[in-house]
């Protein structure tokens, strides 16, 4: 009943959830039932990609939540989702246990090598997965409802939000190249054996992330759109196009706004865990301004406002960079930098919003013909 | 080897004219020999025992030649040896299974002479700090003030008592203020060693002030010699402590001159983005790479005159200026100025533009650090006090950011472009009635901002390494800078930089470099909460909007 009243109006985001439903149960029998040979067998390698992407594309409606619907332009969330990442990695690393390279029972190897002797305490719980869940949950929605909350409330907005947020990741990402934060300095956290007793090298494993992965985005993506459809959606669009309005309309501005950015840091901090065990490593260099910046053009490609769109965004310009880099890696910097510029010129509500505008001009024309 | 060389090729008749040249050298060379060396350096080769060559090394040294410096010099070193055949003092150079000798009197060449053919005159450590003395005393007579003080404080350090005599007489001759304060100095360094009740005392009084370290041990070992009374010990004891608390003073000092230096360096990243973003209220995001676009224009001025590096700053700091402003010109012409009054849009436009100059630096110069090249005369530094030194290049660019600063501040108050700038960016619709051709002032306004970025980068190039992403590196910081001086506030903009600059610095010894970062931006981060419009906010009409 909720999910088609939630689809109701949202053609873009039907087509979207069936395009993920046909991936999450094509893509795993392409993988493990089609023979290696046959030219519809999709590679490991592959489905591990595609994993990343979604994961991607579950971080760019996140932030499509909080800049597309309640203007609120985040330079930072990276953090989130890298501190999700991290909080995965410190699970995955317990999982090691003695089969690091020191064979230590309980240290990770880094603080082996730094010649550690106990486990700081706040690595204490990570062995056991439910708590590492509720650390990728809480840890990103903590830090999201602090700065929020306090941002929000002095009424810091626009630019000055945008850039005090990717003053935050900044410093993060300082604070993990520092070895004595006990996080891995700069190599992070590597070297992933298992997780849930499964080998993260095996086939079936991967198959399994991707259709976890796909399942937390069409499960973020309808959280989402739950969120916009709803009463509170609606104030959410009202702050973007006027927040003083609503404010004098007798609505708490900074409650909504520190609840939206709450939720959408820990959509971004779900993302960043399922990312980790697929690519097999987490290190500062998620947190650096660069990348959540590249976010924000994920989402202003697609088209902000729509989610679906943001997730296509994700999509097509990680496909882009992944060909990109490796065939002209000269070419993407250039490439991303013209996108951010044409994006913001021409297309100011991305490709699906082109897409629509082409689709309202069309449907004129054949009026008047 | 290589005149050897040429002899044996060429024709007799030109032969017997280099033999004769050399012969004519020889001669020039021996006729410097005077009886007196002579006869010093006899004794030197026949002295048995170390007191018999300190007095042969005096008589050296009073023989008034103009080598007997460089002989002494040899001596301590330990390159005069004795010939074995005729006992003749020879100075002698190690090349492989042997040695190239001179006569040390005459400077004639001897040739090649194996290992056992030369016997090593051997000094000892005492021997040694009597020779240095000496040859501190024959460079006493210095014509250059500062190696003259440098002689000065090295008898000092000598230890050797005797010395005071030489001091206190040169002290009556000398004119110079400074070097007279550095004999008085020495000599109460020297009498630290008196047996005298008295002479201690009044010296340990006349070296507190002194920075020197030799003087600090000096004074340790007095505070806990035994053997001497309690008062000296005492005395010795309030000296230490004196010396350090200056010390500490001048470590404060230094570490605020290094803070104001990285504030500096801050004020400079930063002064342009004021105009930008303080007084158009533009983000550009790629000002940073602006700045990395003028230190790229040094690299490229010095690499186009190798040969005037001594110049090649003032060259590039036009250069920069021009050539930053004009990118800077066609960033707003080209894209800004499509997306005036929507802030988010033109954040993520510069942006790109920033990622597209970072990968076209890239291409053209390659990834890799240019070094960029210190002019002679900003490298060393100045010695303000004995003890307390200011890097040159730090200095020069905290003075050239007060000069960019102040020139900034005369073009908005004391020019048509600023008037316009401001009267621009207050009422626009006003300016524009008043005839105003705001299009063009926000062109200008830009360029000027981008333009100071660029001369930023000339100064930073001498303090980091010139690479792609030396822009990155600022931009962050540079908007803190802006938003915590408070926006549209050129003097804020100072302040704020300053300020952090000192701040962090101070933190540094504290909690470590990277930490101190992390504290600052937190600490900026919990500031623009409390303060969103910064420490000096706009008021009035400007702060509308």
């Amino acid at each position: 009943m909720l999910f088609r009243k939630l689809l109701a109006h949202d053609r873009g985001g039907r087509w979207f959830l069936a395009a993920l439903a046909a991936a999450a149960v094509l893509v795993p029998i392409a993988n493990l039932v089609v023979p290696p040979g046959s030219p519809f067998h999709v590679p490991t390698f592959t489905v591990a990609l595609l994993g990343k992407f979604l994961c991607y594309a579950l971080l760019a409606i996140a932030l499509d939540l909080v800049w597309g619907y309640a203007g609120i332009l985040s330079l930072g969330h990276g953090a989130f989702f890298a501190l999700g990442g991290y909080a995965m990695g410190m699970h995955l690393m317990r999982g090691i246990g003695d089969r690091g390279v020191y064979g230590h029972p309980e240290l990770p190897d880094f603080m082996v090598f730094l010649s550690w002797d106990a486990l700081p305490w706040y690595w204490h719980g990570f062995d056991r997965f439910w708590f590492a869940m509720l650390m990728v949950v809480l840890v990103p929605g903590t830090l999201a409802f602090v700065f929020g909350w306090l941002a929000f409330r002095s009424r810091v907005t626009g630019v000055y939000f945008s850039i005090i947020t990717q003053a935050l990741t900044y410093a993060l990402m300082l604070a993990f190249f520092r070895n004595e934060m006990g996080f891995g300095g700069n190599n992070g956290l590597t070297d992933f054996k298992d997780i849930l007793g499964a080998s993260l090298q095996a086939r079936s494993t991967r198959v399994a992330l991707f259709v976890a992965s796909a399942i937390a985005l069409a499960g973020g993506y309808l959280v989402c759109r739950y969120i916009v459809t709803s009463r509170l959606g609606r104030v959410l669009a009202a702050i973007r196009d006027s927040e003083d309005r609503v404010r004098f309309a007798g609505y708490k501005v900074e409650h909504y706004k520190v609840w939206v950015f709450t939720v959408s840091a820990v959509l971004a901090g779900i993302a960043g865990a399922l990312y980790v065990p697929q690519v097999g490593i987490i290190n500062p260099t998620e947190f650096q301004p660069l990348n959540s910046i590249e976010l924000v053009v994920w989402v202003a490609v697609g088209g902000r406002g729509t989610l679906h769109g943001a997730a296509l965004g994700a999509l097509a310009v990680n496909y882009a960079k992944s060909v990109l880099t490796v065939e002209f890696p000269e070419v993407w910097l250039f490439a991303l930098g013209a996108l951010f510029v044409i994006v913001t010129l021409l297309l100011p509500s991305g490709v699906s919003g082109a897409a629509a505008a082409i689709k309202r001009l069309a449907a004129r024309r054949l009026r008047h013909a | 080897m290589s005149l050897f060389r040429s002899q044996r090729r060429s024709t007799p008749g030109r032969g017997l004219i280099v033999t004769g040249l050399v012969a004519l050298l020889v001669f020039a060379k021996a006729s410097l020999a005077s009886p007196e060396l002579g006869a010093a350096l006899e004794r030197l080769g026949t002295a048995k025992t170390y007191e018999d060559r300190l007095l042969a090394a005096r008589s050296i040294a009073e023989s008034g030649h103009p080598d007997a410096l460089a002989l002494l010099g040899d001596l301590l070193e330990g390159r005069l040896y004795t010939l074995r055949s005729d006992g003749r003092v020879v100075v002698a150079a190690s090349i492989d299974r042997g040695y190239a000798i001179r006569d040390a009197a005459t400077g004639e060449d001897l040739g090649r002479v194996g290992r056992r053919d030369v016997t090593r005159i051997g000094v000892n450590n005492q021997l040694r700090s009597s020779l240095r003395a000496l040859i501190a005393t024959l460079r006493l007579e210095d014509e250059n003030e500062s190696r003259r003080i440098a002689a000065i404080e090295e008898i000092g350090r000598s230890g050797d008592a005797e010395m005071i005599d030489v001091l206190a007489d040169l002290g009556a001759r000398e004119e110079s203020d400074d070097v007279k304060r550095a004999i008085e100095t020495a000599i109460a360094v020297l009498r630290l060693d008196s047996d005298d009740r008295k002479t201690r005392l009044a010296a340990i009084d006349a070296v507190s002030g002194s920075m020197s370290g030799h003087v600090r041990m000096k004074l340790t070992r007095l505070a806990g010699d035994e053997s001497i009374d309690d008062e000296s010990r005492e005395a010795a004891m309030r000296a230490l402590e004196r010396i350090e608390a200056k010390a500490r003073r001048y470590e404060i000092l230094s570490t605020i001159f290094f803070g104001l230096s990285l504030g500096s360096v801050l004020v400079l990243a930063a002064i342009g983005l004021s105009v930008t973003f303080g007084i158009m209220g533009v983000i550009n995001m790629a000002h940073g790479e602006l700045i990395m676009l003028g230190a790229y224009t040094t690299y490229v001025v010095q690499r186009l005159f190798p040969n005037a590096i001594e110049y090649s700053l003032p060259i590039a700091i036009p250069a920069a200026f021009v050539i930053s402003g004009l990118v800077g010109i066609g960033i707003e012409r080209g894209i800004v100025r499509f997306l005036y009054g929507r802030p988010l849009e033109t954040l993520l436009a510069t942006f790109g533009v920033s990622l597209v100059l970072q990968q076209t630096v890239r291409s053209v110069f390659s990834p890799l650090n240019r070094s960029v090249t210190t002019p002679a005369w900003m490298s060393g530094s100045i010695e303000i006090v004995p003890g307390f030194a200011l890097t040159l290049n730090r200095l020069y660019i905290l003075v050239f950011s007060l000069v960019v600063f102040a020139l900034l501040l005369l073009v908005l108050r004391r020019t048509r472009l600023g008037l316009e700038m401001r009267a621009v960016t207050q009422n626009r619709a006003m300016a524009k009635a008043m005839g105003i051709r705001s299009d063009r002032v926000d062109m200008l306004t830009f360029g000027l901002g981008a333009g100071i970025a660029g001369v930023a980068g000339v100064a930073l190039s001498q303090l980091t390494n010139v690479g792609p992403n030396l822009g990155q590196a600022y931009i962050v910081d540079s908007f803190m800078v802006v938003v915590f001086g408070g926006v549209g506030n050129l003097w804020g903009t100072l302040v704020s930089g300053l300020g952090l600059g000192v701040v962090s610095k101070l933190l540094e010894p504290e909690v470590g470099a990277v930490m101190a970062k992390i504290v600052v931006l937190v600490f900026l981060i919990l500031f623009i909460q409390k303060r969103p419009r910064g420490l000096f906010p706009q008021k009035g009409r400007a702060a509308e909007g």
